[in-house]
């Protein structure tokens, strides 16, 4: 269980691993202090490990840096909610094993506390006592996730096929 | 049975089996790419699959662009990594000065048909050729590299039609800037878009890199242009004509949605801050006052892109409240810049060129703005932060824009230039 962290719509990779930090991208643990800074100064030095990002539309819009889905896996984030994801972040979610959660997210309010079960394909607000479902993913990156991503993956298999 | 789409066409010839648009196949990647952001984290995750080498080194490159030359200690030891990375795996490795992956790619590597993935989010630029260039992260590259494979989503297309004559002072910077703020930044997520019409038939390769490269600011997978005769003659005078084909969509493949764009009634564009898709047109901005104009970048760093703008700054001096830095996409660019006079112009006229290479757009260097400093920049991209400072204000416009705006200091309507 974990609390959400609200965030609004168009939250793009320039927010989440700012480009002044360009020089830490060799160094995740330092670059995840400044995780989401751009969107919200309060959230590196407070988030806790099995807490929610909870967002709008169009979450990581821009760069393909995969540091972004990184440090925010990095600092514990269970999940990312979001109503829509840009293409090449939610792959970059997959790959490295953060789940990347298309829900409807207006009715998970900031500080609701959150459980997740992935296999159920269900949120479950605690504090409101509400359930929101989401779709099964695609089987190829429901298998990429459940190996813990496409490293794991390529390690123990040695090739794409899935 | 339907026809075939451009995408559907080349993702079928590299997957072995005939596919259309949803299915989700695995393909063989005909060129890798990364750049110095991206590539050490991709080289980690290849050292963590147990694959350190790559499965065709000559079509893998590393690109350093995007802090080149590097302004830190912590940027050059990444770069001496990538570089004895490649060095010990015979990977491609194109050094600081030599410019941006994707117009480097345009100029040698890509070819109509290819399909592309980059470690950057603008590979789509190389749709600019007919090749199904897309951005993806360095794991997913990692994995391209090192099997020569990667999966995908075949994606449905939108077909954009763009007929007309463009406007004096309106370029395809415009027409990509009018359907992004018309269809939003992720109006397009997951698609493809296919450029065709009259307008798009007389674009240069180089106008026609603009659009692609920014098909992406749509959420777009690929930005894809018909290989014409337009093609043939860019990849003859860069010396590899051999690898010119034509390929299109068949007359009856199936679009999921078909766009008309009027160029005709286009006028010069801006994007406003912080986000892409906030596009107004120029008469609607008002006095905004500009500290910095930016020209250069993936988007519009290329040789048409700095002669628009010389030939607006000919003869003039830049306001004396505005720096302006011009950054050519490529050595190629640099040097036909420097031989023809532009660069010589531009220099004249008050602007300092730095080294080709991604430069003030990815905010690590070359034109970090200050607090509360307002840009003018050609690049594809505003978001808040994006030039190094969450404090500071970025607008996007053509090159004439930026030509106007420099002799102004503030935004400027180039029609009243020219």
């Amino acid at each position: 269980m974990g609390k959400a962290w609200k965030f609004g719509d168009s939250i793009s990779t320039d927010l989440i691993a700012p480009g002044r930090y360009f020089h830490l991208r060799s160094n995740l643990p330092e670059l995840a202090k400044h995780v989401l800074e751009g969107a919200r100064a309060d959230f590196a030095p407070q988030v806790r490990s099995g807490d929610f990002v909870v967002a709008g539309e169009n979450f990581g819009l821009g760069s393909s840096r995969e540091h972004a889905p990184t440090i925010i896996k990095i600092v514990g984030v269970r999940a990312v909610l979001a109503k829509s994801f840009a293409r090449i972040f939610y792959r970059n979610c997959i790959n490295i094993g953060l789940p990347a959660i298309t829900c409807d997210t207006d009715k998970i309010d900031e500080g609701d506390e959150l459980e997740l079960d992935m296999e159920k394909g269900v949120v479950k607000n605690k504090t409101k006592g509400t359930e929101t479902t989401f779709p099964p993913l695609p089987a190829v990156m429901n298998r990429i996730l459940q190996e813990g991503g496409l490293v794991a993956y390529i390690k123990a298999h040695k090739t794409l096929e899935i | 049975m339907a026809g075939k789409t451009l995408s559907e066409k080349i993702i079928t010839e590299h997957c072995g089996k005939v596919v259309k648009s949803g299915e989700v196949v695995i393909v063989n990647v005909d060129l890798s790419y990364v750049q110095d952001g991206t590539g050490p984290l991709t080289v980690r995750r290849m050292k963590e699959m147990g694959i350190e080498k790559a499965h065709n080194p000559k079509k893998t490159v590393f690109f350093l662009d995007h802090a080149s030359p590097s302004p830190r200690m912590e940027l050059s030891n990444d770069h001496e990594f990538l570089r004895d990375f490649a060095r010990k795996t015979g990977i491609i490795l194109s050094d600081v000065g030599n410019g941006i992956s994707h117009h480097n790619s345009l100029e040698k590597y890509a070819c109509p048909g290819d399909i592309i993935v980059g470690a950057d989010s603008h590979t789509c630029t190389n749709g600019a050729l007919g090749a199904f260039g897309t951005g993806m992260g360095s794991t997913d590259v990692a994995a391209a590299i090192a099997l020569g494979k990667t999966w995908m989503k075949v994606p449905e297309t939108f077909l954009v039609e763009v007929n007309g004559r463009l406007p004096k002072g309106v370029y395809s910077k415009d027409i990509i800037l009018h359907l992004i703020g018309k269809i939003s930044s992720n109006g397009a997520t997951y698609k493809a878009l296919e450029f065709t019409g009259s307008t798009i038939d007389s674009l240069t390769t180089a106008g026609r890199s603009t659009i692609a490269n920014m098909s992406v600011e749509a959420g777009a997978k690929a930005g894809l242009f018909r290989p014409d005769g337009e093609t043939r003659n860019f990849l003859k005078a860069m010396g590899r004509e051999e690898v010119f084909r034509e390929l299109k969509s068949d007359e009856d493949a199936v679009f999921e949605k078909r766009i008309e764009i009027n160029a005709g009634e286009l006028e010069p564009l801006i994007a406003c801050p912080h986000l892409v898709d906030n596009v107004k047109k120029i008469s609607e901005i008002g006095q905004v006052k500009v500290d910095e104009v930016f020209i250069g970048t993936s988007c519009n760093g290329r040789l048409e892109d700095l002669h628009i703008a010389a030939s607006i700054m000919k003869g003039h001096i830049i306001h004396p409240g505005t720096r302006v830095i011009v950054t050519p996409a490529s050595r190629l660019v640099y040097l036909e810049a420097l031989k023809d006079g532009t660069i010589e112009t531009l220099m004249e006229a008050g602007a300092l060129v730095t080294a080709s290479g991604c430069g003030a757009c990815d905010g690590v260097h070359l034109g970090v703005l200050g607090d509360g400093e307002v840009c003018l920049a050609t690049q594809p991209r505003n978001f808040k932060g994006r030039m190094g400072n969450p404090n500071s204000f970025i607008y996007l416009g053509n090159p004439a824009v930026a030509a106007a705006t420099a002799l102004a200091g503030e935004i400027s309507d180039p029609r009243e230039v020219m």
